[in-house]
Formats: C-alpha cells, structure tokens, sequence
C-alpha cells in the first residue's frame, strides 16, 4: 500500500469544479505527489528563463541543433501525401483509446499475463519506483542497464534505485552524457541537446574511465567512445529497464523505438526486463501501429523510420529475457484524463517536434521548464500532471503562436489547452492579483468617458519616464515590473487619437 | 484497495457516465506501386541510410553475399567468422559459415558478420523486418556482429508500414532495421553507428 499523496497536501475533501488541482482534481483524482521524481522545477519558468536566456552557449547551442532538426522534419513530412489525413487518424485513434481506456488495460494486461509476462500497477511515482526497486532486488543484481525512457525520468526511478544501492545505467548517448555530467535532461528526444560537441567532448574526457585522452569532439568518435564504454556492461547485464513507446492491448505487444541500438542490446541480452509505461500508451489494436510507426520517426527525428523498432509480447522461449514485467503508471495520468479539454495533452506520443518548433523552447532550453516534459507539450502536461498551482507559470511560458500545434503528429491543440490551464489558474486565485486589480481598475475607467480622457492625460506623463527613447525603461518599480521585466511597454504618444481626432475636425 | 482497483476506478470517475464517442477516419489507402519501382524505392531508400545494396538474380544470392562479406570486411575474412541463422538457404550461405547453435547470446558477440533473410521489407521507409523465424534468426544475432548481411527477396518487399504490419505475427518478436546503428544525440546530427552493427549489406534477390 502507498500513502496516498492527497493525505500530505491540502484539500481533504473533493473541490468544487474550477477550483484549484493541487492535491485532487475537482473529481477528487490525485495528482503527481510531491517530493518524488522530476516534474516540479525549483525555480518559476520566468525566473529560470532569465538565467538560461544570459547563457550565449547554450542559445547557440539550441539554435545549431533546432534549426538542423526543423529543416529535417519538414522534408520528411513534405513527401509524405497523405500526412494531415495520417494525423488526423493518429489524433482519432487516441481519442478513442482514452474514451475506453479501462478496457484496453485490462485486456493489455490479460494478454500480457497470457504470454508469460507479469503486470503491475501503480498508482503514483511512489509506488512504481518501490514496485521496480523490488523486482530489481528479488535478482540480486546491483546494477541495471537502461532504455531511454521519460516514464522512469519522470518517477525519479534512477534516485530510488540509487537509495537502494542498485546503479542504474543510462545507456541512451544523450541520457549517457547527461549522467556522466551529473546534469539534467533538458529536451525530450535529445535530453543533452544542450550540450556541444566539444562539452561533451570535456565531459568524457573527465568521467570515462580509460578513454582515449585524444578523444577528438568529430561524433563519430565521442560515439565510439560510448559504443566502448557500455559493451562490456550490456553483455554483463542481467537485468534492463525501459520505457515503452506503445503497447498493443489485443496482442500484449510492447514497442521501444530507438536509434542506437541500447535499446535492442537492453531489451534482448538481460535475464530479466522491467518495462515501466504511462498507463496512456497503450494502443487497442496491432494495426494502430501502422499509423504511429508512420507519424513518430518524422516527426521526431527527421527520418523516413528510425533505425530499430523492436516489439515483443510477453516471454520468447530461446529469445531475449525470460522474465518480463510491465509496470502501469498513473502519477497523475487520470486527473489529466478527467479535464475534457487537458486530456488531449495524453496523447502525446513524446516526439518532440514541438520543442523544435517553440520561438520560446528554442530561447530558453528545457531547463527552465523545471519538469522532464519540457517545451509546449511540458507546458500543459506538468501542470496537469501535479496540479496547476504547482507548475503556475509554465501555461504562461507560450505566445500562443500555435506552431507547436501545427507541427504536432496527433494535432493535439496546445495553445487551447494553455489558454485553459491559465483560466484555471486565475480562478484558483482566492486574493486578487496585481493583474486582476488592473484589469479592474481598467475596465472602470473604459465604461466612463470622463475618467477615460483623464487617464489618457495622465498616461501621457509616462513620457517623462521614457526620456525620449520608444519604450519605456524595463526597471520600473512593481507592480508595473512584473509586466515591464519581460515586456516592452511603448512610450505613451503626446496626444491621443481621440485628441488628435478632435483637433484636426474642431478646425 | 488494489492499486489495479483503484487505478481502473479513477479512469472511470475521470470519464464519467457518457463517454466521448470517437469515430476514427479511414486510414489512408496504401500506395500501389509496379514490382519494379518498388525494389528501386526500397533500394533508394535503404542507401539513403548509408547502407549497401546489391542486387542479384535469385540464382546469385550466394556470390553476391560473399561480395557484400567482402565489402563490409575487407579481404581476408574468415567464413567461421560468419554466423547464420539456422532458416538461411544452404545456397545463400559462404562455405564454411557458422550456424547459430543457441549459444548463450552473449557468445555472438565475437563473430564478425551476421547473415539472414527477412521476415517482409518496407520500400517507402527502406525498413527491413526480422521476426525472430529460423530464417531471421533470434534477435541477439541481428545485433551482436558489427556487420550485418541480411537477403531480401523480391516478393518480400512491400510498399508501406501497414503493409508490413498486415503480413507480421503481432506476438513474434519483431526487429525493424532501417540503416545501420545511428544517432542524432550529438547536436542532432546523424552519425551512423553506435551499439548495434555499423555496416548493414542488403542482397536484394530478384
């Protein structure tokens, strides 16, 4: 049994509809819990964007890397006819799934079981991290190799592996070079995008023990030095965990797409094989496949199909582990799925061709998301996910300039999510904000001529602030900073239209 | 309650009573191509990922895969070197080749070449589709050799994804290669190779 996660938080009881998800849903769903796993940053996106945003490095960084990926992905998606009516199936195909979602699992879960696998279920982060702690110690392994994977991310799983004396193996180059520098993923498909070559270069050079100290920073070698580095701990492994891309409810198939090849090595040589899998990713039917395998790799990669996909239903006699467990994830899943408008964010199939696309992802990196779901689709995922008040500035981290929704392979609509997420979190505020008081005092002043004209005048002596430049300077003191520090506010003309109206036909 | 209960018991609170109907469109309709464009997009595509392709009559299945050992090895290869899956035709196989005997996998590892046939290939996306049969061999065997050898015969090869899905055993333990062992993870650049086989050669037979 787990604690449940609403027991340390606020709210007992269920909430009104509208009111705030921090702890429950207003259905009385509970949220990711605190204090465990990745989805929570320490720092508001504002104040993290600010660092990052100081960071030429790194913006050159990002830029290098969006602009070469954007260009691959459209030419890929250009050749391919039939793409929006693709998408549109994809986007279809979800819909459906979420609307009998029960049913899927529990069929997944009888196939599975029916084919020598064993299925667990967890409710929250908590509860999968103990569940996998477990199966990895009833081994007697101390190390495990690891499949890329945002699930296990997300949960924390490498921290409560750690706390149990297990090391846990990233195997995945990005996720490799992310652990080797003690960072933290800031992209969803290339978590060290952050990184350059010759960064990563330092990095190996400094934590691969016995590399080649030449070691130049062309990819090629930095992957060789890679390839040579995790051989011997594959064909060691004993036990492998993963994420999965999709499961397949009719047949128990689970999937893993990869490039690498650590993929395959993990999901074929180990004795034993954990899959941990967002209880969203399960598909109904085989064929359903045929439309994801089509839409992922373009959208994700820029490439036609990536190099391996494997699929595997439960145990092969002869072939790969002979011990499998499929751990189910909530963590805050069905709160998503109880918002008719946010559940849409479920179907997100973790491609990543949104962060490419965002003016804002591009600029700031996905650290400053502060969650393993960094970009748009992090955007409204994380604060649904652990209740909008915990993630208040990410539905705000946009300009609603709608690319990420174009670019989507499951057109799931961000921007409308954001612009809901950030209703619920103006109606959540029980004390008025500076904003609120503003539009307040503005909305007065518009429905009555006479104060109308008098704060227009008094606009006008903003100008003196100005002293002569277009907009007015960023330091002005709150509440106005809290507009002005990441906005231009326009110099006030010296007359008003209305003013210059009235001179011009008074003559 | 179970965590499966109460897991199972949210879903149906967060849907409530009525349930959203979802009709979901047609799936667009495949794309039908001569026998002829179709090994020709396969064998662009397949290129395009920095593999080889040969292609041969059905009869020279055997020559063109020493000419493609030769290729990935360079000269002076030894055919013990080589392991098979245990389904390939004798006449596809170099003299004096090893067949996979179920060794522990991780034995696989110190041959140098790996030589199978294919389950079904993908022209559009230049994929092809081991199934874990005698003839694709287990799925370590694919994966371990840093050269793999795979034959491809022309009524094998089918235009798109769903096509080849259509012809798979869902349960089977499915390997889908497009090009050698690659990565973008380094400034979202493809390089290819890392932990699976660097160089693949196709022999396309037709």
């Amino acid at each position: 049994m787990t604690t449940t996660p609403q027991d340390s938080r606020a709210e007992p009881t269920p909430l009104a509809p509208g009111a705030p998800r921090s702890g429950t849903t207003f259905l009385g769903l509970p949220t990711a819990p605190r204090g465990v796993g990745h989805l929570r940053g320490t720092q508001s996106f504002p104040d993290a964007a600010r660092t990052a945003l100081r960071d030429g490095q790194l913006r050159a960084n990002l830029g290098r890397a969006t602009t070469t990926i954007r260009g691959k992905r459209a030419a890929v998606v250009a050749e391919v006819p039939h793409w929006e009516q693709l998408r549109q199936a994809g986007k279809a195909l979800k819909a459906a799934t979420m609307a009998r979602l029960d049913e899927h699992l529990e069929e997944l879960e009888r196939q599975v079981t029916a084919r020598g696998g064993t299925v667990h279920w967890a409710r929250d982060a908590t509860e999968a991290n103990r569940i996998v702690t477990g199966l990895v110690q009833a081994t007697g392994s101390r190390e495990v190799v690891k499949v890329k994977s945002m699930a296990t991310q997300e949960i924390g799983l490498n921290e409560a592996l750690e706390a149990a004396g297990i090391e846990a193996i990233e195997t995945d180059l990005a996720e490799l070079i992310v652990q080797l520098g003690e960072d933290s993923p800031s992209h969803i498909l290339v978590p060290a995008i952050h990184k350059n070559r010759s960064e990563i270069r330092e990095i190996f050079r400094r934590t691969i023990p016995g590399v080649d100290p030449g070691l130049t920073d062309d990819p090629r070698r930095l992957a060789m030095a890679a390839r040579t580095h995790l051989r011997e701990r594959f064909l060691r492994a004993r036990v492998a965990v993963s994420g999965a891309n999709f499961a397949v409810a009719e047949t128990g198939t689970l999937s893993v797409v990869e490039s690498e090849g650590n993929g395959r090595m993990c999901l074929t040589l180990p004795q034993t094989l954990i899959t941990v899998m967002g209880i969203e990713k399960v598909v109904p039917r085989w064929e359903d496949l045929g439309v994801f395998l089509q839409l992922l790799p373009r959208s994700s990669t820029g490439e036609r199909m990536n190099p391996y996909t494997s699929t595997w239903a439960g145990v092969t006699p002869g072939d790969g582990p002979q011990e499998f467990h499929l751990v189910l994830l909530d963590n805050g899943r069905t709160a998503v799925l109880a918002d008719e408008v946010g559940r849409e964010a479920l179907h997100c199939i973790r491609c990543s061709a949104c962060l490419n696309v965002c003016p804002v992802y591009e600029r700031t990196g996905g650290h400053a998301y502060g969650s393993v779901y960094p970009g748009p689709i992090g955007a409204v995922l994380s604060p649904q996910l652990t209740g909008v008040e915990d993630n208040a500035s990410l539905p705000y981290a946009s300009s609603l300039c709608g690319a990420c929704y174009d670019v989507c392979p499951v057109a799931i609509d961000i921007p409308s999510i954001l612009v809901h997420l950030r209703g619920e979190h103006v109606e959540a505020q029980t004390r008025p904000t500076a904003e609120a008081v503003a539009f307040r005092g503005l909305a007065r002043v518009m429905s009555n001529p006479r104060l109308w004209h008098l704060a227009q005048r008094a606009a006008g002596l903003g100008r003196f602030l100005a002293r002569g430049k277009p907009t007015l300077p960023a330091a002005l003191p709150p509440p106005a900073s809290a507009w002005t520090r990441s906005r231009d506010l326009p110099t006030p003309p010296r007359k008003s239209f209305v003013q210059q109206w009235t001179e011009e036909h008074r003559q | 309650m179970s965590a499966r209960e109460e897991v199972l018991g949210r879903i149906r609170t967060a849907l409530g009573a009525d349930r959203p109907r979802v009709d979901v469109p047609p799936l667009p309709s495949p794309r039908d191509l001569p026998a002829a464009e179709l090994l020709d997009l396969l064998t662009d595509r397949v290129e395009d990922y920095r593999a080889t392709v040969l292609r041969c009559a059905p009869g020279e299945v055997g020559a063109t895969v020493v000419r493609g050992l030769d290729l990935a090895l360079g000269g002076g290869w030894s055919p013990a070197d080589v392991v098979v899956a245990p389904g390939v035709p004798a006449a596809w196989r170099p003299e004096g080749s090893t067949e996979d005997d179920g060794r522990p996998a991780v034995g696989l590892a110190a041959f140098a070449a790996t030589l199978t046939g294919v389950a079904t290939a993908v022209a559009e996306t230049g994929t092809l589709v081991l199934d874990g049969s005698p003839l694709s061999g287990r799925r370590a065997l694919s994966l371990l050799p840093d050269v793999l050898v795979c034959v491809v015969e022309a009524a094998q090869v089918v235009p798109d994804v769903p096509d080849a899905l259509a012809r798979l055993d869902p349960v089977a333990p499915i390997t889908m290669v497009s090009g050698p062992s690659a990565t973008s993870d380094i400034e979202l650049q493809r390089v290819e190779g890392v932990h699976g086989p660097r160089t693949l050669v196709v022999v396309l037979a037709a």
